[in-house]
């Protein structure tokens, strides 16, 4: 109990003290934001603060409202229809509304970080879906059909050699640059390699006593295959989906580097970086090492509960 | 009389024949098994016990020679699942519990869901392993697993029981318990038993007939009948004919192991 409470405490630590790092060397040493900015400007695009009202700070403001975008609004005077419509547009600029000056000091672009993430991780999930079908079938068929293995096996690894960079426009022009579907099947042929063999590892590595175990009740070729060889791959078919989990979000966004709609998390990061407004390009970055990092966790609890029987998993 | 059980004619197996590192395991094995008969291989590491094993329950095909089991070729015999096999280690499955690992062999052979259930229970208490039915075997000690194993085996009754030093990985009394038992469940059922050890008084005190076997090439050189009264029992470990046969066996297998010697001596 006490060993998994420091196994989850000390990477946090660690994170702790090297984002401080991260802020003090960024402000000692004056550099750029074009070239890193600080920790405190990333977060600030995933901070819902708006200030109204140049004078006002939060705390010291009349009203504090929720919105139902998300934005928490701390201004003083009055919320008129004029000033909400002005604040859906803002983001960085100051503006002047009623004759009071009012400035936005700290614009946040959580908002369409997330519908960008949200729209991105449909396409990585549905990348997912099929790369993992695909890759379980062809483990699957391969099996069964020793022949095909000869015979598939070389497409597989020049599949899993082909540079996404290359790859990636091609299905775009496929597909049609808006159809997440062009996405979904970058990020399938990412992921479908890593499926397929580690799938067909375990499927294949069947220790041999078990093997004979089966033989000498005579069982069939299928009840060797559902009572042994799926259960001996599934701890390899869990491998190969943490490869894939990872994979995929990147595919997704390298795919729309090469155009997609503007609500896509990787357009979204293009086009910020080049209106250099790096600490929000930045802040969309990690939303999706986030997203990354909560697929991988989601596999693992999956895992855990498909494989209780895993000696990984001694309590 | 009977007809056989097991009949070995000629029986050669060589292992990687024509090149270099071939083996020789066994060679010119004659070997007849009567019906209700327990017989015990025992011989020196690598003289071909597992193998002659394998070769009975059709789990590889000798170079030549033929095994005819129950009046029929050993490939029928296990398509009719008349062999129950207990390996060197236990071979359990990870992912099925201790009582899914011994119903196994019933799923396969499509027994009822409450026969299946109430046999695994009979063969979990036969092995006191009652407590740990939900447990997966990477919980278990060793000598619990490979008792799992035996569990596995007799749990649907099958007509053969091939058995690779089963008791090996057990302390002395659970091996002499379990001994007991497996010749209880050999006299109630009609099981024929071929049993692998490489306890001397293991073999005298279970079999009806010990099969002293030499290595390389592996063949048979003793087939000494156990004329012990039956039913055996804490008192036939007393018996003074207990110790002759013992020593009787242990002569043979000194025999075995010295005549290896010899054969090469005038070459
Ligand atoms: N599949 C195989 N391929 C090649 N050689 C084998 C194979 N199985 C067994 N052998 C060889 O055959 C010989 C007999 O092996 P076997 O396992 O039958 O011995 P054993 O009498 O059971 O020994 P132990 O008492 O140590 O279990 C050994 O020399 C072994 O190396
Ligand atoms: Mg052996």
């Amino acid at each position: 109990m006490s060993e998994s409470r420091q196994r989850i405490w000390a990477p946090i630590m660690i994170l702790v003290v090297l984002v401080f790092l991260w802020e003090a060397l960024v402000t000692a040493f004056n550099i750029q934001q074009f070239l890193l900015p600080k920790p405190s400007s990333i977060a600030g695009n995933l901070v819902q603060v708006v200030v109204l009202d140049g004078s006002a700070s939060r705390g010291d403001s009349d009203a504090e409202l929720s919105l139902d975008n998300g934005f928490i609004v701390l201004l003083s005077g009055e919320l008129t229809p004029e000033v909400w419509a002005t604040m859906q547009e803002a983001r960085w600029l100051e503006f002047g509304l009623g004759g009071r000056s009012v400035s936005v000091l700290r614009g946040s672009n959580l908002t369409p970080i997330l519908a960008a993430s949200w729209f991105t991780l449909k396409e990585a999930l549905g990348g997912m879906a099929m790369g993992t079908l695909a890759g379980v079938a062809v483990a699957l068929a391969t099996t069964r059909w020793s022949a095909t293995r000869e015979a598939l096996l070389p497409f597989a690894i020049a599949a899993n050699s082909m540079p996404i960079i290359a790859f990636a426009p091609i299905m775009n022009n496929w597909f049609g640059i808006d159809n997440p579907f062009s996405k979904m099947a970058i990020v399938t042929v990412m992921i479908f390699f890593p499926i397929m063999i580690n799938t067909l590892r375990g499927l294949i590595s069947v220790d041999s006593r078990s093997l004979e175990l089966m033989h000498s009740y005579a069982a069939s070729d299928s009840e060797i295959l559902f009572k042994l060889r799926i259960p001996n791959a599934l701890p390899s078919l869990f491998s190969g989906l943490k490869v894939a989990g990872a994979l995929a979000m990147i595919g997704a966004i390298v795919g729309e580097y090469f155009g997609g709609p503007r609500i896509a998390l990787g357009v979204f990061i293009t086009q910020e970086a080049a209106l250099f407004r790096f600490a929000s390009a930045w802040a969309a970055i990690l939303v999706a090492c986030l997203i990354g990092i909560t697929i991988y966790l989601v596999i693992l609890f999956a895992e855990r509960l498909a494989l209780p029987w895993h000696p990984t998993f001694r309590a | 009389m009977t007809k056989p059980v097991v009949v070995l004619e000629n029986v050669d197996m060589i292992f990687g024949e024509g090149a270099a590192d071939q083996v020789h395991a066994l060679k010119e094995i004659d070997l007849q098994i009567e019906q209700n008969d327990f017989i015990s291989l025992i011989g020196p590491s690598g003289c071909g016990k597992s193998t002659l094993l394998r070769v009975v329950g059709d789990l590889i095909q000798p170079t030549s020679g033929m095994a005819t089991i129950n009046g029929k070729s050993a490939r029928q015999a296990r398509l009719d699942q008349d062999y129950g096999i207990v390996f060197q280690a236990a071979t359990l499955y990870d992912w099925r519990t201790v009582a899914k690992n011994v119903q196994l062999p019933l799923e396969l052979m499509h027994f009822s869901r409450t026969e299946r259930d109430r046999r695994t229970q009979a063969m979990l208490e036969l092995v006191e392993l009652t407590d740990f039915a939900a447990h997966y075997p990477w919980q278990l000690s060793g000598g619990m697993q490979q008792r799992v194993a035996i569990a596995r085996a007799l749990s649907f009754e099958p007509s053969i029981l091939l058995m690779d030093e089963p008791f090996g990985a057990l302390d002395e009394m659970t091996r002499e318990r379990l001994n007991l038992e497996l010749l209880n469940i050999w006299r109630k059922t009609n099981t024929t038993v071929l049993f692998v050890t490489h306890s001397i008084t293991e073999a005298v005190f279970l079999s009806t007939r010990v099969i002293v076997m030499s290595a390389r090439p592996g063949r048979i050189t003793a087939d000494i009948a156990i004329d012990l009264p039956q039913p055996r029992n804490a008192e036939t470990r007393s018996n003074v004919r207990f110790f002759e046969l013992e020593t009787e066996v242990r002569e043979a297998l000194r025999i075995s192991e010295g005549g290896q010697e010899s054969n090469r001596a005038p070459a």
